[in-house]
């Protein structure tokens, strides 16, 4: 059983839903674990790859991507854009052999500050006893 | 084509439910559902054991579950209302609280019994408005009705709070399925009151206040019998009538009978096949309008 | 580059807001250190006047060139503080926010933990902005013409106020006539002035205006474009009355082969009945009737003799064979005031609705009292008589956790009005239920004062149900409330002839779908979302778009009026400042790494992209880019930049986030 220790959870959040159902978190003082660091990008369709693969190889112990639900995207339809880019990703990602629970794409609305409590807490709750993320080189060794 | 259902009737319907036993058996004969009795079947619990040990009671209660889970037919018809609730209650408890999913899988395991999943609890009331529907059960009411309005009364246990198909304040199902058969009912704003339960028992003045202000309102509403679907309400309501004449010097004498009752006369079973000798109060109405109609039906062959 | 980054960076105490949970002075400690940190300081309020002249001051005095702040959320303060990197002459855009109240403060309950996630957000902030570089904002020319949809009294206001200022307003409104709930009102409260008579000069204004284009029955359909120049597509449902033809006369109603109405009057709340051809009610706007074609005989079976058509005569303005038709416009701006739904009283069952014929809604009541409605102003029940005695019961699907868990606003008040209502049209004894009378309104509880010096009763608690079942004598044939007096402390029966069910407000059924037509948000109980619920309260995420009146949240007429002409005022002030600031965050193609592979053409929804066969290179119209990046992750060769939200920006902030320095 790898110990528990508080995983470093980096999330790349659209301006306009996901965001601000962080900014509604805050200003309804909702309570949910410290650990995400919140990277602001004006849509879900920007998140490039990229982003993801470079926090994992900086020590990111997950990486949540928010944004908004299918339909409601503020330029159409970037968040379909996301989701294709996820589902080729997820496998990449598992294939470098870091967990599923560690790579999480959700659509949080700007109404829905208390789902982003429980999507946040409940991605920690998984990573925690999943312990600190081994780095590449420590799986191939 | 005949349907087939896993059958767990329960404690009450084997002693002062016997009529609804027969009843529904007849019934569901009748209309070509198949009710294959749960072997082994054990007592629900009902709400009393729940009250006492909560943990063992869902055990006791989650082992019909786990039988029905085996049978052929995970369809499992229980026409006493107490069992349904406390059965859904089980598998609403099972589901959304993990120390009681825990300690029930434990209480299996030990009886080296399968867990509950896929079985679907069912009233036969809501089977007979879903499953039969009521063009079927019109087509299937050969028997005109000769008796008065009747008042259908719920109860508490049936409609709430697990009420899957029907309104839980103002419940119509009964009403839909009576009025299919051609059996007229009146307006019954008492129908999901308390029937006084087991307080009948515990504490009689508190308990037969609540059959008596039930049974006026049916009466005062016009109806000429009252309908049940549950064998403690049907108890409640037909028992006490003697104690409640000498207590309030009103002569209420009204027959309290199961729905599967006057629906299976609608449909031709006989009066003795559907226990309608079993009845206690009101006997002169009930055998006005099913003797003298079994008569009158052998007058004319 | 050669330039040497000098970074200020400012840490926000928010009073306590941020303070109490994280270690301000830590951070600001930590910052210090952090690589191009020149300042490091931590103020009380770094939004106040003081706090922004700190920043302007540095940058004079330590020749700062990048600036962070560590404060509340950029959607609240970002614009003030890059407005006071402006005059503190540095570009407004080498500066970056960091998020540590909304998404730090007051969000977490550890301290430590919370500090530590504030240190790791200043370093990213201070790790990317030293990538920023400088921007001009971008501007868009407004179009004069407003759209205003919705026709209650929100949007009539919102339209003549524009309309007076000497814009072109299009108002379209669902319904046949323009009024909304409005009309449908006796009096309103606590004035007690006729509803109609202060609403319908303001219906007729807005039909005469010359720069008001009413379309009635009709519906946006499609809305494209942005802020400055939408173009939007309205779909006119035939009324099969030719409106630029017809006069008004009403004979062809009159003439119509049914001789009493026979369908429920959606106007009267089916308390009446109307003709095939029928025009809502007299003081409708447009005066035009309209046919409806569930009804009509002609419509149904094709053998109506067609009287109306002879009636209107010469006119022909009767046109039987009239499609739909669409219109689509170019606005600049658009006003929303599409308004609510009342919530149906079918939904709470307990109340005897549609069981019991004496139990109303209060929406029925408000035609019953009115003299122009189905019974001329005679407060009677179904059966014609006169009740004795009235039970309303208030928060009728609200405050209610198994329907809508909002308070309405308008139900204490409008049930104390009817109240008032009743007892002067019937002189009934009336009681209201209630589980809190809420009268905060200039003049309200005044106005509930004048109820109870009136004997009008007012009984604490909230009612379990409406029953037809007689306890005694006394309530036969009556309704009766059954109710624990929470004052009193026990169980009350009170047998009443007349129930009226104050039935609160929700969004429309089809609030959803608007809300995806103008690409709008809403908030958790279905209303449109305000960008900001104090200092932007008109305003949407959309640019360009307002909100007015009840599609926003539930309110009164004063409210939705003040509100409508707040929208006004707003699109008002964009319009004429000719043009709107927009953010400078557009994509650009790097030519020299551009491989002509056209990947990013297909990802813009906008259709700014295109492919120049000359070059066999992609470019992007810097007018048409809305800045959503999508181009620029798919980009295989790196080429798409953008503005603010570069690839090195993001990187960097990334591994400023996770380098554990």
């Amino acid at each position: 059983m790898p110990e528990a220790v508080e995983p470093k959870i980096l999330a790349i959040f659209c301006n306009w839903c996901t965001y601000l159902a962080a900014d509604l978190a805050g200003t309804s003082r909702i309570k949910y674990p410290a650990n995400i660091r919140v990277v602001r990008v004006m849509c879900s369709g920007r998140v490039d790859p990229q982003f993801v693969m470079d926090a994992f190889a900086k020590g990111a112990d997950g990486v949540l991507i928010g944004g908004c639900h299918p339909g409601d995207c503020h330029y159409q339809e970037g968040n379909y854009k996301c989701l294709r880019r996820f589902e080729l990703l997820r496998r990449m990602v598992k294939e470098m052999g870091i967990e599923d629970e560690r790579f999480r794409l959700e659509w949080i609305s700007a109404s829905e500050g208390d789902r982003l409590r429980t999507v946040v807490t409940d991605m920690v709750e998984k990573i925690r006893p999943l312990g600190p993320r081994q780095t590449l080189t420590e799986v191939t060794q | 084509m005949p349907q087939d259902y896993s059958y767990f009737p329960g404690c009450s319907l084997q002693s002062t439910g016997v009529a609804y036993d027969e009843s529904v058996r007849a019934l569901f004969a009748l209309l070509d559902l198949k009710l294959h009795e749960l072997p082994e079947w054990n007592c629900c619990g009902a709400t009393s054991y729940m009250s006492i040990d909560e943990g063992s009671a869902f055990v006791l209660s989650a082992r019909n579950l786990s039988l029905a889970a085996q049978a052929k037919h995970r369809d499992l018809v229980t026409p006493c209302s107490a069992c349904y609730l406390v059965l859904k209650k089980t598998q609403d408890y099972v589901e959304h609280y993990p120390a009681i999913a825990n300690k029930v899988q434990q209480g299996l395991q030990a009886e080296g019994l399968p867990p509950l999943n896929g079985v679907q609890v069912r009233h036969p009331l809501e089977i007979l408005y879903n499953d039969v529907g009521l063009d079927r059960i019109k087509h299937a009411s050969v028997r005109p009705w000769r008796g008065a309005p009747i008042a259908c009364y719920y109860g508490c246990q049936l409609v709430r709070p697990y009420c899957d198909s029907d309104q839980q304040q103002n419940p119509t199902h009964m009403e839909e399925v009576l009025k299919a058969a051609g059996i007229p009912t009146v307006d019954f704003a008492l129908k999901t009151k308390c029937c006084g339960g087991s307080l009948t028992g515990t504490i009689p003045a508190v308990g037969q206040r609540l059959n008596y202000l039930i049974l006026k309102e049916a009466i005062r509403k016009g109806a000429g019998a009252i309908v049940t679907v549950c064998p403690l309400c049907q108890y409640n309501l037909d028992a006490y009538q003697a104690d409640i004449r000498k207590s309030t010097g009103e002569a209420i004498d009204i027959p309290v009978l199961y729905f599967s009752q006057v629906l299976g006369w609608a449909m031709g079973a006989d009066a003795k096949a559907l226990g309608l000798q079993r009845s206690i109060a009101g006997k002169q109405t009930i055998k006005q309008w099913f003797a003298a109609s079994e008569r009158e039906e052998k007058a004319h062959v | 580059m050669s330039e040497e980054i000098r970074t200020g960076v400012y840490t926000c105490h928010c009073g306590s807001n941020i303070a109490a949970t994280v270690d301000v002075k830590a951070v600001a400690e930590y910052a210090a250190k952090l690589p191009n940190v020149v300042v490091s300081r931590d103020y009380k309020y770094m939004c106040s006047d003081p706090g922004q002249d700190l920043i302007k001051q540095d940058i004079r005095e330590h020749k700062l060139n990048r600036i962070v702040v560590a404060s509340c959320s950029p959607h609240l303060h970002e614009h003030t503080f890059r407005t006071a990197l402006a005059k503190g002459g540095l570009n407004e855009f080498l500066f970056q926010m960091v998020n540590i109240r909304e998404q730090d403060s007051w969000v977490h309950l550890d301290k430590p933990a919370a500090t530590v996630k504030a240190m790791d957000l200043v370093r990213a902030a201070v790790c990317r902005v030293a990538l920023h570089k400088p921007l001009t904002k971008g501007s868009v020319p407004i179009r004069a013409d407003v759209l205003v949809v919705g026709g209650g009294i929100a949007g009539i206001h919102a339209a003549l106020t524009l309309a007076n200022a000497g814009k072109k307003v299009y108002l379209v409104e669902r319904e046949p006539t323009i009024g909304g709930h409005m009309a449908k009102f006796d009096k309103t409260f606590p004035t007690l002035d006729c509803a109609a008579c202060i609403l319908t000069p303001k219906m007729s204004s807005v039909r005469a205006h010359p720069n008001i284009t009413l379309w009635s029955y009709s519906e946006v359909t499609q809305v494209d474009g942005y802020v400055g120049n939408f173009k939007v597509t309205v779909t006119r449902k035939p009324r099969y009355i030719m409106e630029d033809l017809c006069v008004g006369c009403l004979e062809c109603i009159e003439a119509c082969v049914y001789k009493e109405g026979k369908f429920v009057d959606e106007f009267n709340m089916g308390l009446s009945k109307r003709k095939p051809i029928y025009i809502p009610f007299p003081q409708a706007i447009p005066q035009v009737p309209v046919i409806d074609p569930e009804t009509c005989i002609d419509f149904k079976t094709g053998k109506c003799k067609k009287s109306c058509v002879d009636a209107c005569g010469e006119r022909h303005a009767i046109n039987l064979k009239m499609k739909e038709t669409t219109e689509i416009i170019d606005v600049g701006t658009i006003i929303l005031s599409t308004g609510f739904q009342v919530f149906d009283a079918h939904r709470s069952p307990e109340y005897g609705y549609g069981v019991y014929p004496n139990v109303y809604t209060a929406l029925e009541i408000e035609r019953l009292v009115n003299a122009s409605g189905p019974t001329s102003g005679e407060v009677v029940l179904r059966d014609g008589k006169r009740p004795k005695s009235v039970a309303i019961i208030h928060c009728v699907g609200s405050r209610d956790e198994k329907n809508n868990r909002w308070c309405s606003r308008v139900c204490c008040m409008y049930s104390l009005k009817l109240a008032h209502l009743l007892k002067e049209h019937t002189d009934a004894e009336i009681f209201n239920f209630y589980i809190d009378i809420r009268t905060p309104g200039k003049g309200f509880e005044e106005f509930y004062q004048k109820l109870r010096n009136e004997g009008v009763h007012f009984i604490r608690g909230k009612v379990a149900e409406v029953t037809d079942w007689a306890f005694d004598p006394s309530e036969e044939g009556k309704l009766v409330i059954r109710v624990e007096d929470t004052l009193l402390g026990f169980a009350r029966r009170i047998p009443v002839d007349m129930v009226v069910l104050a039935t609160g407000l929700e969004p429309h059924a089809d609030a959803q779908e608007v809300r995806r037509r103008f690409n709008l948000t809403c908030s958790s109980e279905g209303f449109f979302l305000e960008r900001h619920p104090k200092l932007a309260p008109v305003s949407t995420f959309t640019d360009g778009v307002f909100l007015a009146g009840a599609c926003q949240s539930p309110k009164d007429i004063p409210d939705t009026v003040a509100q409508a002409g707040a929208a006004a005022a707003e699109a008002l002030a964009l319009i004429d400042a000719g043009h709107v600031e927009i953010e400078p965050n557009t994509a650009f193609v790097l030519e020299e790494d551009c491989s002509g592979c056209r990947t990013c053409i297909p990802m813009c929804p906008f259709s700014a992209i295109t492919f120049s066969e000359e070059t066999k290179l992609a470019s992007i119209n810097q007018a048409l880019c809305k800045g959503c990046g999508t181009c620029v992750a798919s980009c295989p060769s790196g080429s798409i930049v953008q503005n603010l939200y570069d690839d090195e920006e993001i990187f960097a902030e990334i591994e400023g986030v996770l380098s554990n320095a």
